[in-house]
């Protein structure tokens, strides 16, 4: 039954009828009315980031730790330009968003207007879908599509771009309903004479290896469940990209740990030596292929996703199952079981042990030291002190973000939050902002680099107000670390621009903003001084002072394949500088 | 530039294939910003457009028809298939070319100038072409000429003898052969 009203209030029952509890967002003038009657009632909480920036990344962390949508609201021109970087990184990360964005009056569109941007030209590149409404009529139906869009098929944001007039007129109000949508309707149960062949493959495998990614998270915890049962009925191997961390436990014994750039020695080799590879909801990124011409040369390849244009995209499929990974693996067990295949034993047994040759090289393994924090041994300790609690980790990107994604383990879904695709720089602590309002009772630890948390260090304000007591943790060594690894291999050790000369006092800086700070610089303090921070009822900067010139390894050099990764351990640095060729140098 | 290597984005030795020439025809929501998401996806992901026509096709049901003549390899072709479909105002892809026999048809307007021997020429080539003349002057004459595109561009090769001034064209129109719609 339609029901009459102004455009801000349907704005808000919309949201409300959507079942929405939080937003983030930022005032200003295009989108007051709305803010208006957000004033006006108490259903949706709204969260006052300090930067719109801050409230798109809140929202993937929202979204990521809860599978629901995250809801991000912004005024137009700077306010909708601020959203991009966390629009194109829930794009490239499949994170289910909708970000309401205020725009001048409809009779002003066009006229370079106070405050005017081109949004939905702006963000056509970088949501999955957007809309300009310019008729208040047409606004439920499309906030309720958005919300459809955003969630269905391959998850990712959406924009409505909301001129101030039509938030002020009057149209009529539609619940959201189950009407089929014309033309968006993604596939998500499988073919099923492709997952039989898929079945027929797994059962004959003799090197098998299963690949699995940010799909089976997005899929939903049941997704995970049924992967953990596949594999474990398998006895295969299984790794996992970044974003597929915790799908399955890291503690079992068939798990190799991450694979790609920067993953595990075991994991790589597995992939590159295998006959058969499952891939189930990751997309060969090239973060994970390397060289794709040297990359898996004998394996068959069953690939999973329920997007089909990641289907031969970068690596020819043998087997493409177009699906919702739940769908796929839900009917991958039921003809396992049917079938009831008989595996090859004694070439998995010989399989296994060659896994094992290659877990035995210890490929995490770092020289400690008893004078300074390595980095590695402070993620490694934050894991033991945490492990046993209901903790989330964010993280910023770069070093730190690889020795969090190496010696933090997993055990569950939705646990683990980190910009993978677009490597966003300043993610982590309204991520972690995000997720510690949908779980207010957790651990929300943000693993941070001292240059990274600099990027978007204004939501400490965000936190204090909402009493959020996350936990910033920064690998502080002074450096971009990333970036001076890389001027390392590539540009024979010039350090261009990668040194922070001019650091903030961390401690005071947490205290200038009402946290506590908290410094370590000592292996002997570190347990302790973790301990304390995750005692600490409020929200903490850990000042955690590394070892200065630590690399990340292992590290499968660009443009090199799976079995021409650098080991840490005995690396010299003639062979670092020699890694890359000329043709990897161009590479990222 | 056309990528024809789409294995790898990796330099180096790796499966070739052939490049071809494809028309595509896409079924789309004649809504604000869908040519803009179309030509967006082209231009952002290093595809090529070498014709392109759209126009409302089914006005009752708000329907556009864009013809997309494009050039990749097969891997590249079946990605732009692929990356179309995720657009969420579109209704169908088809691939005219690889599905069978289409028919492709434009249209060109060709005004050629010249006096004497030249201008009786033009307008003989014309016949021949079944080019009709849609304006004239003792000095010039402008042609309407329709047909395959490559008709189109034997025309206008020979025209540039006998004084051609300029040319419109609109791109290529396809449908596919038979009783059945895309």
């Amino acid at each position: 039954m339609a029901r009459t009203m102004t455009g801000a209030e349907i704005v808000m029952k919309a949201l409300q009828d959507q079942g929405v509890e939080h937003i983030f967002g930022y005032p200003g003038g295009a989108v007051l009315p709305i803010y208006d009657e957000l004033f006006q009632q108490d259903k949706v909480k709204h969260i006052l980031v300090r930067q719109e920036g801050g409230a798109l990344h809140a929202a993937e962390g929202y979204a990521r730790s809860t599978g629901k949508v995250g809801v991000a609201l912004v005024t137009s021109g700077p306010g909708a330009t601020n959203a991009v970087t966390g629009l194109t990184d829930a794009l490239m990360d499949s994170i289910p968003l909708v970000c309401i964005t205020g725009q001048v009056p409809t009779h002003l569109i066009g006229n370079d207007a106070f405050q005017e941007c081109d949004t939905v030209g702006i963000t056509r590149p970088c949501t999955k879908h957007n809309w300009l409404v310019k008729n208040v009529n047409d606004l439920a139906r499309i906030i309720h599509e958005a919300f459809y869009i955003a969630k269905a098929g391959r998850p990712g944001p959406v924009v409505i771009d909301i001129p101030k007039d039509v938030q002020f007129a009057t149209g009529n109000y539609v619940g959201p309903s189950n009407i089929a949508h014309k033309t968006y309707k993604p596939r998500v149960k499988p073919e099923p004479t492709a997952v039989r062949d898929a079945v027929d493959l797994i059962a004959s495998a003799k090197r098998p290896v299963f690949y699995t990614g940010g799909g089976v998270i997005n899929s939903g915890p049941k997704a995970s469940q049924l992967l953990r049962e596949f594999v474990r009925l398998t006895g295969f191997p299984i790794t996992s990209t970044l974003m597929g961390l915790g799908a399955y436990p890291a503690s079992d014994k068939q798990w190799l740990g991450m694979l790609g750039m920067h993953g595990t020695y075991e994991a790589n080799l597995a992939m590159h030596d295998c006959d058969v590879m499952i891939n189930i909801g990751a997309r060969f990124d090239d973060r994970i292929t390397g060289r794709v011409d040297a990359f898996s040369p004998g394996s068959k390849k069953i690939h999973v996703d329920i997007d089909p244009s990641s289907i031969n995209k970068n690596i020819r499929a043998d087997i493409p199952i177009i699906g919702d990974c739940a769908y796929v693996l839900e009917e991958m067990l039921r003809v396992w079981k049917a079938k009831a295949p008989q595996l090859d034993k004694a070439s998995l047994k010989s399989w296994w042990k060659e896994i094992d040759g290659w877990r035995a090289r210890k490929s995490l393994s770092y020289t400690n030291s008893t004078e300074h924090i390595m980095p590695q041994y402070a993620c490694q300790r934050l894991y033991e002190l945490t492990k046993d609690r209901d903790t989330y980790i964010t993280t910023e990107v770069g070093q730190h973000q690889m020795w969090a994604a190496q010696f933090i383990n997993f055990e569950e879904p939705n646990r683990w939050m980190t910009s993978g695709g677009l490597g966003t720089m300043g993610y982590g602590l309204p991520a972690a902002i995000g997720v510690q309002l949908a779980h207010p009772k957790s651990l929300v630890i943000d693993v941070a680099g001292d240059a990274s948390i600099l990027m978007n260090i204004q939501e400490c304000s965000t936190a204090v107000q909402y009493r959020l007591p996350v936990k910033v943790f920064i690998l502080n060594n002074e450096y971009m670390g990333m970036v001076r690894q890389w001027q390392q291999l590539l540009h024979g050790n010039r350090l261009s621009e990668s040194y922070t000369e001019a650091l903030p006092d961390f401690v005071k800086l947490a205290e200038a903003y009402g946290w506590t700070g908290m410094r370590c610089d000592h292996p002997a303090d570190l347990d302790d001084a973790i301990r304390e921070m995750i005692n600490h009822k409020g929200p903490v900067i850990f000042d955690c002072r590394v070892a200065k010139l630590a690399n990340c390894f292992p590290m499968i050099p660009s443009g090199k394949a799976h079995n021409e990764m650098l080991l840490g351990e005995n690396v010299s640095d003639e062979e670092v500088s020699r890694a890359i060729g000329k043709e990897g140098k161009v590479l990222v | 530039m056309i990528n024809t290597n789409p294995q790898t984005h990796y330099a180096g030795p790796s499966l070739r294939q052939e490049v071809e020439t494809r028309t595509l025809s896409v079924l789309v929501d004649n809504e604000p910003g869908v040519l803009a998401r179309v030509i967006g996806l082209f231009s952002g992901r290093g595809y090529n457009i070498d014709s392109l026509t759209v126009t409302e096709t089914e006005h009752e049901k708000h329907l556009s028809r864009i013809t997309i003549i494009t050039r990749g390899t097969p891997a590249v072709i079946e990605q732009i298939k692929h990356q179309l479909e995720r657009l969420v105002p579109i209704h169908r892809v088809r691939d005219l070319t690889f599905e069978g026999i289409s028919l492709e048809r434009e249209l060109a307007l060709v005004k050629v100038s010249g006096k004497g021997e030249k201008r009786m020429e033009a307008l003989r080539m014309a016949e021949i072409f079944r080019a009709q003349v849609v304006d004239t002057s003792t000095e010039h004459f402008v042609f309407e000429v329709t047909g395959k595109p490559g008709k189109i561009d034997t025309f206008i090769n020979l025209m540039m003898e006998l004084g051609l001034v300029e040319v419109s064209r609109t791109g290529i129109a396809a449908i596919g052969r038979g009783a059945a719609a895309m």
